[in-house]
């Protein structure tokens, strides 16, 4: 055995761990997953090819749930990506204690979704501030939680903890933009704005690519903050995903589950796929 | 001649003066965006340091689902206050000394998530090591299977877990979340992107002055790697102190739930103790924010785009 295999060998050893236990609580039982959603039940086991698929893609609660997720997510997630580099260009510029900002919209990514829910319902009940002001201005009370508006509160708690984790990638890609790049564009007389749009965000393609990513895998987090204001039965409109997972859990139907899930593989990865094409297409003369 | 360069010194002052108000303007944004991120954090705090009957009068109408019976004023409106009238610690002494419930959910989230970012760390840093070092097409193909299971959103990965954990027998226990979590793809994602930033000839010199792979991973690749390790670990953390979708699917038991779940089953008579209980539960990560926030931007500025 040559010394570069050997060594290339043992490279493979320190992955080992890794690759097993990947392997067994996330590779493995995912190909389960593919065969129960491919069965009638567990103890017959009888092949009912796409039926499960059918079944769930009829399944009322499944819908429902599916449109209040993609809704959410396609309000969500450009929000996300186009305030936080909002953010960033403000922080480039000249502004005195600047470290201090950059902590004060980080600071909310570390704050346990748990002990900032009571704060939310305080501003958002029917009974709560946003109300109170509303009331004072002559406008309707809202009944927040409980109405068609409900993902617009749930949005603000999203974009609230998600603009700054957003921000400081942004902040770190326009840092990397080559100065040399920008004396160019000053040569040629490029405006401000020309500068931002086919230097900067062209530049920062990739990085807006990964926030973009980032923040829809977030956003499907979002049933955490839901979960703890809502409880296991929100309003229909926020009725997520996750509440469709969680009670057909309860209901152990692993038939319904195994569909459910891989539907939902097939879609997230369909839109990380058609971001992929987009930012390939977008900058592709940049990228070394 | 004079006049010209009078009216381009007139001009720069001019300029100076836009360049001033733009400061002021943009200050005063950031202020505002500012004051809108801190609010809930302030305010969560301010209340956990009043009495039981100052939170209802203020909040009861949000909270008052049953009614306790109490002699308790509740107001029709709510009353956001920022400062208590009376400062007092009755609601910690209650949380820390006469409720020991929300202290063993505390404790069931210490347990929870402290192993999952020391195994996390630790598998991740060996595997990273091996991605990093010696490339290959297998190699590539695996670290690319391993960002799509990062992607993928709990509502997917969740099933899975829930199968192996149910017939290795550890369905209700604290198992079925902590071994997932030790293998979470993240922090290898994360930590081979560090890794591949050290130089090779960094590793190659070492070779050749005799050091073995396990000599070059602890003596070189680790200490260069330490910025990246308490990043990660902080991350990592974060996101396992907030858990919510693991425990209600993978322990029906709600006893071993961790506090993160807890509050949102919280009733009336204890609300004036919630707000205490959630200060308690931000303190170990604030903590941790506030001593690790610059390695914590390092972290995250490393992770921009996917590709590199």
């Amino acid at each position: 055995m040559t010394v570069g295999k050997r060594k290339s060998l043992i490279s493979w050893l320190f992955l080992a761990p890794s690759l097993l236990g990947v392997t067994v609580f996330f590779v493995a039982p995912f190909f389960v997953v593919i065969y129960y959603s491919l069965i009638d039940n567990p103890i017959q086991q009888n092949f009912v090819g796409f039926n499960n698929f059918i079944n769930v893609w009829k399944n009322a609660a499944f819908k429902q749930a599916g449109v209040n997720t993609m809704q959410f997510s396609f309000l969500a997630v450009p929000l996300a990506v186009i305030l936080s580099l909002f953010l960033a260009a403000v922080m480039e510029s000249r502004i005195p204690g600047k470290s201090y900002f950059r902590t004060f919209f980080l600071s909310p990514l570390m704050v346990p979704t748990a002990s900032v829910v009571l704060i939310w319902q305080v501003f958002f009940n029917y009974n709560g501030i946003i109300n109170n002001a509303m009331q004072l201005l002559g406008a309707d009370k809202i009944d927040f939680l409980k109405s068609d508006k409900a993902q617009i509160v749930i949005v603000v708690l999203f974009l609230w903890k998600n603009l700054g984790y957003n921000m400081i990638l942004f902040m770190a890609a326009l840092a990397s933009i080559p100065k040399e790049l920008m004396e160019v564009a000053a040569l040629e007389n490029a405006s401000k704005f020309q500068v931002f749009w086919y230097v900067k965000v062209r530049y920062m393609s990739s990085t807006i690519l990964f926030v973009a990513i980032m923040s829809l895998i977030n956003s499907f987090k979002v049933f955490r903050e839901i979960y703890l204001m809502t409880g296991d039965y929100p309003y229909s409109s926020l009725y997520m995903m996750q509440h469709f997972m969680n009670n057909t859990f309860a209901s152990l139907d692993y038939q319904k589950l195994s569909a459910a899930a891989i539907i939902m593989f097939m879609v997230v990865s369909g839109l990380v796929y058609i971001m992929y094409q987009v930012e390939n297409f977008y900058g592709k003369d940049l990228e070394g | 001649m004079l006049a010209r360069g009078m009216a381009l010194a007139r001009l720069r002052k001019k300029r100076k003066r836009i360049d001033k108000v733009k400061t002021i303007i943009v200050t005063a944004m950031a202020v505002m965006f500012a004051a809108v991120f801190l609010l809930p954090i302030i305010l969560t705090f301010t209340n956990s340091f009043m009495s039981a009957s100052e939170i209802s009068a203020n909040y009861g109408s949000i909270f008052a689902t049953t009614d306790k019976g109490g002699k308790v004023f509740v107001s029709k409106t709510v009353n956001l206050k920022l400062i208590p009238d009376m400062i007092t610690f009755a609601q910690y002494y209650t949380v820390l000394f006469k409720s020991p419930e929300y202290l063993f959910k505390f404790w069931n989230s210490v347990i929870d998530v402290a192993p999952i970012v020391v195994v996390q760390l630790g598998v991740a840093t060996l595997a990273a090591y091996g991605f990093a070092r010696y490339d290959g097409k297998l190699k590539r193909a695996i670290f690319f299977a391993y960002i799509i299971i990062m992607l993928m959103p709990y509502q997917v990965t969740l099933v899975p877990n829930f199968l192996v954990s149910r017939s290795l027998g550890l369905y209700g226990s604290a198992w079925s979340i902590l071994l997932p979590g030790f293998f979470s793809p993240f922090a290898v994602y994360l930590l081979t992107k560090f890794m591949k930033r050290i130089p090779t000839e960094v590793m190659e010199a070492a070779s050749i002055d005799g050091a073995n792979e396990w000599m070059i991973f602890t003596r070189i690749c680790m200490p260069l790697c330490k910025g990246g390790l308490a990043s990660i670990a902080i991350l990592v953390f974060f996101d396992y102190w907030n858990m919510v979708e693991q425990p209600l699917i993978l322990l029906p038991d709600s006893d071993k739930h961790p506090l993160s779940v807890f509050l949102s089953k919280i009733n009336t008579g204890e609300i004036s103790l919630a707000f205490a209980v959630a200060v308690i539960y931000l303190v170990p990560p604030l903590l941790i924010f506030l001593y690790g926030e610059d390695y914590l931007v390092e972290g995250i500025s490393y992770q921009g785009g996917i590709k590199g």
